[in-house]
């Protein structure tokens, strides 16, 4: 089977691919990801067996550019002031643990360090902070299910795992994010945890 | 506090704005170029026989199309035979399309672009070459192509080689004719063929 031009490609699932990006490193870098991604795949294009497969392996090559830009964020030098200021943001979300106010901090910068620092964070931006405070895994699962509305099946293939993990990453990264962003979050969060109906509602949808 | 839930919210990520998407394919256009990674760019340009497709690789120009070929035709044919790394990036037929607009308005009688024949091979390629060679104004025979490709009596198989030229105006097959001179066939519809050779018999008109 011969495969289509990669024009075609860009116009089909080129949007998808930047709102995924979006999703893990913020809007205002989204364009990098998107830009390595496509460049990325145009290399290796000529290469693709399925062409059937073509959107999972965008996906899979986004997520993987996405962690790159992470790290390069991480690796980046912070300017102590915004570091201390990013330290309050991450201590606001109460990360438990090290590698979380890492994550936290990283999203922070991802959202801050790019030219909007100065804008206070508006509520809308509060839950991609989040997203981008998960893990890797749970942070590509919960984007690939909610922002490109995949099924479970399509979210194990673009992420290389079975269906089982894809379900087991959204549900954990949806856990988190109704503790931090949720209607319940704060206080309300370790009343829900003990509430009898608590189990149900936490059920990926 | 939002009134939607993670799930919904986590949809709502839209897609660049119209301007920002354009400006990113046109981006990711030039880097695919500066890499080494556009095996085939094309474009399109206006003119009195309506809208051309043109298309280049590195080596030069590969492919013109009239648009009762459906581009997307044309497309899947380029990204089959030569390489499915096609982009729409109309930097690289700059020369093409300004050249072919002085020559509509009358003002050039040569193209001065550099060729890419791998669409065409044997004895095609060398009846092609050979009509290549025929000036502005001037017209040749199926019988005189063949003799100029080295075989006289293959009048027919010329023809088909005219019919099947990938780079119709440039490589000006409209300018063989059948030796009673009539006009015979053309890839484009006998009318664009008419039109050609009006055009070059009175190019100022």
């Amino acid at each position: 089977m011969t495969l289509p031009p990669f024009e075609h490609v860009v116009d089909r699932h080129g949007r998808d691919v930047w709102r995924f990006a979006a999703s893990q490193v913020g809007r205002d870098r989204a364009d990098e990801v998107f830009q390595e991604t496509m460049l990325a795949a145009l290399a290796a294009y000529p290469t693709l067996r399925d062409p059937g497969a073509v959107r999972s392996w965008l996906l899979r090559i986004a997520a993987r550019k996405a962690v790159d830009l992470f790290r390069a964020a991480a690796r980046a030098p912070v300017p102590l002031a915004d570091a201390a200021g990013a330290a309050d943001a991450a201590g606001a979300t109460a990360p438990t643990n090290a590698a979380g106010s890492t994550l936290a901090t990283l999203a922070t910068l991802a959202t801050g360090a790019a030219g909007f620092g100065a804008e206070p964070p508006v509520p809308e931006d509060d839950l991609w902070a989040q997203v981008r405070a998960l893990p890797a895994k749970q942070r590509q699962a919960v984007a690939l299910r909610f922002v490109l509305d995949l099924d479970y099946a399509g979210v194990g293939a673009a992420m290389q795992t079975s269906q089982e993990a894809a379900r087991r990453n959204v549900f954990e990264a949806l856990r988190t994010l109704r503790r931090r962003v949720g209607p319940h979050a704060g206080a309300a969060a370790t009343v829900l945890s003990e509430r009898p109906d608590a189990k149900r509602e936490e059920q990926p949808l | 506090m939002s009134p939607f839930s993670i799930e919904e919210r986590a949809g709502s990520m839209p897609p660049p704005a119209a301007g920002r998407w354009a400006a990113l394919r046109a981006e990711l256009a030039e880097r695919a170029e500066a890499r080494g990674l556009l095996d085939v760019a094309y474009a399109t340009v206006d003119s009195p026989l309506g809208v051309l497709l043109v298309a280049a690789t590195p080596a030069g120009m590969v492919r013109l199309a009239f648009d009762d070929e459906p581009a997307d035709a044309v497309l899947a044919e380029l990204a089959g035979r030569l390489s499915p790394r096609v982009l729409y990036a109309p930097a690289r037929l700059d020369g093409a399309r300004r050249e072919l607009d002085e020559y509509f308005d009358g003002r050039r009688t040569r193209f001065d672009l550099a060729l890419d024949w791998t669409l065409t091979t044997g004895f095609r390629r060398a009846v092609l070459a050979a009509t290549a060679r025929i000036p502005f104004g001037r017209t040749g025979t199926y019988s005189s192509v063949a003799t100029a490709a080295g075989s006289p009596r293959a009048v027919r198989a010329a023809g088909t080689a005219l019919a099947t030229n990938p780079i119709p105006i440039v490589v000006p097959c409209h300018r063989v004719l059948r030796s009673d001179g009539s006009i015979g066939q053309y890839r484009g519809g006998a009318g664009r063929k008419s039109a050609l050779l009006r055009l070059e018999a009175a190019p100022n008109a």
